[in-house]
């Protein structure tokens, strides 16, 4: 049953609606999209999610390593674990219906010391405590016949079949559209500063005025400990640890089968090699300690530590060239779980913490998310299905426009090139800026489309991309272009 | 579908390279000459270099890309702009992608002049915040010439080499005031007037023996910081930064064709005759040796097109080869093989690339402990400049022996 209402409205400026929401999510990171759209599941709620940024995804949520987590090595009994876990099959189901592409490419925790070799059935049984019991130890004749280009001097290997690569981009934005469609109004560049309550219900100010709801989502990632004081809450305190990634270049794609993970330290999870859904390598991440919420730079010395680190794993990478490196910022607390409650008494939820699963867990997290408002006293009608999305495909291992010549007849648009190293056509950057929820800057588009993300950042294919971006998807330029 | 279709010779990239090629093979007879561009226009990159100075007659680079053009065209090449070589399922089919659908192109011959790119911030590991505002030269001469678009107020242009005095340029045409130029180099290298005309005419400041160490800025960019090879370190504020040279081949498609590459030019290995490793598969101009002016890899064109109608009309493809290695600081040299015994194979002579300024550099050419070339340059070696060697030593050359050793040697010649 799809719940009859008319799709909700984006909006980038202006003041807010002068409506009272049922429910208001803040963040529309992958956390407060999933949570959006699952509220739209359920008939007859006025459902806000808002925004500081100008487009969905642009906080943690963009800059991550893509990783389908098994959950395989989650704190057994946390909330995390039972997420992670419940997410992973969420998301895989979900990810097939919607066209976001996945691949099951499996992981192997390579050990390189006697050490980390013995740590293996440590971590065997932690996963089978998790709930996931088809990990194995390998010995190093089969790590090495499974991955040939791995440096000198691995161990062993605890296998993990599970373990999935994903594109994190169209997952949040899948969710955020599927909301939309479903009557979610999208309100972004509207930061909350301030929150009061009047006559039973919420009054948020933001940066676009005053805007009322009777429930409240936190969902603000780096800065749920932020909002969730303005409620008057003083739980736990995200302090940002960065992690700094360089994605090597296709050519890397095929040194390596697998996602490629170190045992596990005291430290963290420690670098990871794994190939993305785009066909590049990633490498990274590291994973600091700071103060600053905004420091989404990279550093030298990182850089440094991570080409050390893979040199040792794939000695091979380091000579192929880097298309890009960035750093994301995971939300860890004091907690060694997340912060997930519910405040009865405010008709508020808090969505903390969410420190780095928050993708794989991010349907999940919503299912329980809104059990949690209904505890809160919201009235939740039965589930409805929501109309299916379907996104375009940005994954390498499943055919892309111009590949297809069903599609390049049907609109020759598919067939013309625009972002030559990445290969996205006129049509699909058109589509892009004509969807559900636009692009708000050229690197919203690069989410979108992948145009000009590739080896050459821009030289050949920068411009056009931009023109294409400023004048909304009108093209003039040649080629069977059409414009709408 | 995919509709097959068959050529004598297919060139992919309608630059001067592939359009000389095309246009000397046409000329001549060699059957179907077709050329295929990704690009909408063809001219490949001298079509964006809107400044004077190309070939013998200094035209602008759009005047240029024209003649090359009608050249092609004109001696019965077939031109097709618009698609793309997305892939080869073997050297000699070809896969491309074009608004009228999808074709599998095989060829008797084909030649890559794919060209070559600066290479990114990224690729340069330079750290920092992702901001807008961050170009290379050949994107900031796309934005201005193909679409008038508005650059940003106040630059800094890394580099210092010819190219990156053409932004420097560039930048102020387009009313973007520059802020300066950073070279790690001790010295700019440029022909000394046009770095002279920039600082003292201009009063644009070169940083020399500096590095851009971290790009600063959310959203857009606000400044870079730099550090001397000294250790002080500075910030220079400004919106828009501009990474020129550094040129790399456009090698992918070589690399998918199974076309062994040079490990120094990261183009495909080629010999005197621009043949390549496979077997009917030659490269020609930029993809080689990037970045030579247009006026070289035109002439290397002509060249490849008598190879390719020799390769045509005896078929013959030479089994073996002699790889030439050069010593640091030495960072290449193109053609990077030796056919002996060849027709055509001492060539046009080879060219050099250094990664320091050396006065007066002694070249010495050996084979297994042999010396075939000596001689003393009159001329200071500058980085990123050419240095160009004859070809005659090349006959000396032994077919069976080791890998023939450019190194820098002491003392005259
Ligand atoms: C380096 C790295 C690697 C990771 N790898 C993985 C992985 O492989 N697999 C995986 O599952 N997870 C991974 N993660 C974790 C995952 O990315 C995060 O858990 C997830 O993105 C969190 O989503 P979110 O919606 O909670 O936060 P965010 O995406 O940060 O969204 C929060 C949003 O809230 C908005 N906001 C904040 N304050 C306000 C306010 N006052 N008003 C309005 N809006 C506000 C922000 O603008 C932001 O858009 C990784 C994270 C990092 C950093
Ligand atoms: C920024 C810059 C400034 C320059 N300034 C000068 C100057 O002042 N004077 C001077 O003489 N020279 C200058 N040059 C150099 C001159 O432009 C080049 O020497 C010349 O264009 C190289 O020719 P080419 O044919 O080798 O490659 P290009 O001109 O680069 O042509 C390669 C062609 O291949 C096409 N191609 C690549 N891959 C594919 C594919 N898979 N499918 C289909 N087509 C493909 C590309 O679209 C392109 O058109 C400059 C170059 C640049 C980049």
């Amino acid at each position: 049953m799809t719940p009859a209402k008319s799709a909700g409205r984006v909006t980038r400026h202006g003041t807010v609606p002068d409506t009272t929401y049922d429910v208001t999510v803040i963040g529309a990171g992958v956390v407060g999209a999933a949570i959006a759209r699952e509220l739209a599941r359920r008939p007859g709620l006025d459902v806000a999610l808002v925004d500081a940024s100008n487009d969905v995804g642009e906080g943690t949520s963009k800059g991550n390593t893509a990783i389908l987590h098994t959950g395989f090595d989650a704190v057994p009994g946390s909330l995390e674990s039972r997420l992670v876990r419940e997410g992973q099959r969420l998301l895989t189901a979900y990810a097939t219906e919607s066209g976001i592409p996945v691949e099951p490419v499996g992981a192997l925790l390579v050990a390189w010391d006697e050490e980390q070799l013995a740590a293996l059935p440590g971590l065997l049984d932690k996963a089978d405590r998790n709930g996931y019991d088809q990990a194995r130890i390998i010995g190093p004749e089969e790590v090495r016949a499974r991955e040939p280009h791995l440096g000198p001097g691995a161990r062993g290997a605890l296998d993990v079949p599970g373990e999935s690569i994903i594109c994190p981009w169209t997952t949040t934005l899948a969710y955020a559209t599927q909301a939309v469609r479903a009557g979610v109004d999208l309100h972004l560049n509207c930061r909350v500063s301030q929150a009061g309550r009047r006559g039973g219900r919420h009054e948020l100010t933001t940066s676009r005025g005053t805007l009322r709801t009777r429930y409240l989502v936190n969902a603000a990632g780096l800065h749920a400990d932020t909002v969730d004081r303005l409620l008057g809450h003083d739980d736990f305190t995200v302090t940002p640890r960065r992690g700094q990634l360089i994605v090597f270049d296709k050519f890397a794609r095929g040194l390596l089968t697998h996602i490629l993970l170190p045992v596990p330290t005291a430290l963290g999870k420690g670098v990871l090699v794994a190939p993305t859904v785009y066909g590049n390598v990633l490498l990274g991440p590291t994973a600091e300690d700071l103060d600053d919420k905004t420091a989404t730079g990279t550093s030298a010395e990182g850089i440094a530590a991570l080409r050390e680190k893979g040199r040792r794993v794939l000695p091979e990478l380091l000579d192929e060239e880097v298309t890009a490196v960035y750093a994301g910022l995971r939300a860890a607390t004091e907690h060694d779980d997340y912060r997930i409650s519910a405040h009865k008494e405010q008709r508020y939820v808090t969505v903390g913490g969410i420190r780095s699963t928050g993708l794989t867990a991010s349907l999940a997290i919503a299912a329980h998310v809104t059990e949690l408002l209904a505890t809160t006293g919201l009235d939740l009608a039965e589930p409805g299905d929501l109309a299916p999305v379907r996104m375009p495909n940005l994954g390498e291992a499943f055919p892309r426009p111009y590949q297809r010549a069903d599609l390049i007849a049907a609109d020759p648009a598919y067939g013309t090139v625009v972002c030559h190293c990445e290969r996205v056509t006129h049509g699909e950057i058109r589509d892009a800026l004509a969807s559900t929820v636009p692009p708000a800057s050229p690197d919203g588009l690069r989410r979108r489309t992948r145009a000009r993300g590739g080896r050459c950042q821009g030289f050949y294919c920068g411009d056009a991309v931009r023109q294409l971006f400023e004048r909304g998807g009108n093209f003039e330029r040649g080629g069977g272009s059409v414009s709408g | 579908m995919r509709r097959e279709r068959i050529v004598d010779v297919l060139v992919v990239g309608a630059g001067p390279a592939g359009l000389a090629t095309a246009a000397g093979l046409a000329a001549a007879g060699a059957g179907e000459v077709e050329v295929v561009d990704r690009d909408q226009q063809a001219g490949g990159a001298a079509r964006y270099c809107a400044h004077g100075g190309f070939g013998r007659l200094r035209l602008t680079g759009p005047q240029y890309a024209e003649r090359c053009v009608a050249a092609a065209v004109g001696a019965g090449a077939v031109l097709r702009t618009g698609v793309t070589v997305t892939g080869s399922p073997d050297a000699l089919t070809l896969d491309t992608t074009g608004p009228r659908g999808l074709e599998r192109i095989t060829a008797r011959a084909v030649v890559l002049a794919t060209g070559a790119r600066e290479r990114p911030r990224g690729a340069r590991l330079v750290p920092g915040t992702r901001p807008a505002g961050v170009f290379t030269t050949g994107e900031v001469q796309r934005a201005v010439h193909g679409h008038r678009q508005r650059i940003g107020i106040r630059a800094v242009v890394v580099g210092a080499e010819p190219v990156s005095f053409a932004a420097l340029d560039l930048l102020r045409s387009a009313g973007v005031e520059v802020a300066a130029l950073v070279t790690e180099h001790p010295h700019h290298q440029a022909p000394r007037g046009r770095a002279a005309g920039a600082r003292l005419l201009r009063g644009v400041p070169l940083l020399t023996d500096a590095t851009v160490t971290e790009l600063l800025g959310h959203g857009r960019l606000s400044g870079v910081r730099l550090r001397h090879r000294d250790g002080r370190t500075a910030h220079l504020a400004c919106d828009t930064v501009v990474f020129t040279g550094d040129f790399v081949p456009d090698h992918e498609l070589a690399r998918h064709s199974g076309v062994p590459l040079d490990p120094g030019t990261r183009g495909p290995a080629v010999d005197s005759a621009f043949r390549t490793a496979e077997r009917g598969v030659f490269a020609v101009g930029n993809v080689l040796h990037a970045a030579e002016p247009a006026r070289v890899v035109a002439r290397e064109g002509a060249a490849a097109s008598a190879a390719v109608r020799r390769y045509l009309f005896d078929g013959d493809w030479p089994s073996a080869s002699v790889p030439l290695r050069v010593t640091a600081p030495l960072a290449w040299i193109a053609p990077n093989r030796l056919t002996p015994d060849e027709p055509g194979d001492s060539g046009d002579g080879f060219t050099l690339r250094i990664t320091e300024f050396v006065a007066r550099p002694t070249l010495v050419i050996t084979q297994d402990g042999r010396t075939l070339y000596r001689a003393r340059r009159r001329r200071q070696a500058i980085p990123n400049r050419s240095l160009r060697i004859p070809g005659s030593w090349a006959g000396r050359v032994d077919a069976r022996g080791g890998a023939v050793r450019i190194a820098l040697g002491t003392g005259g010649g």
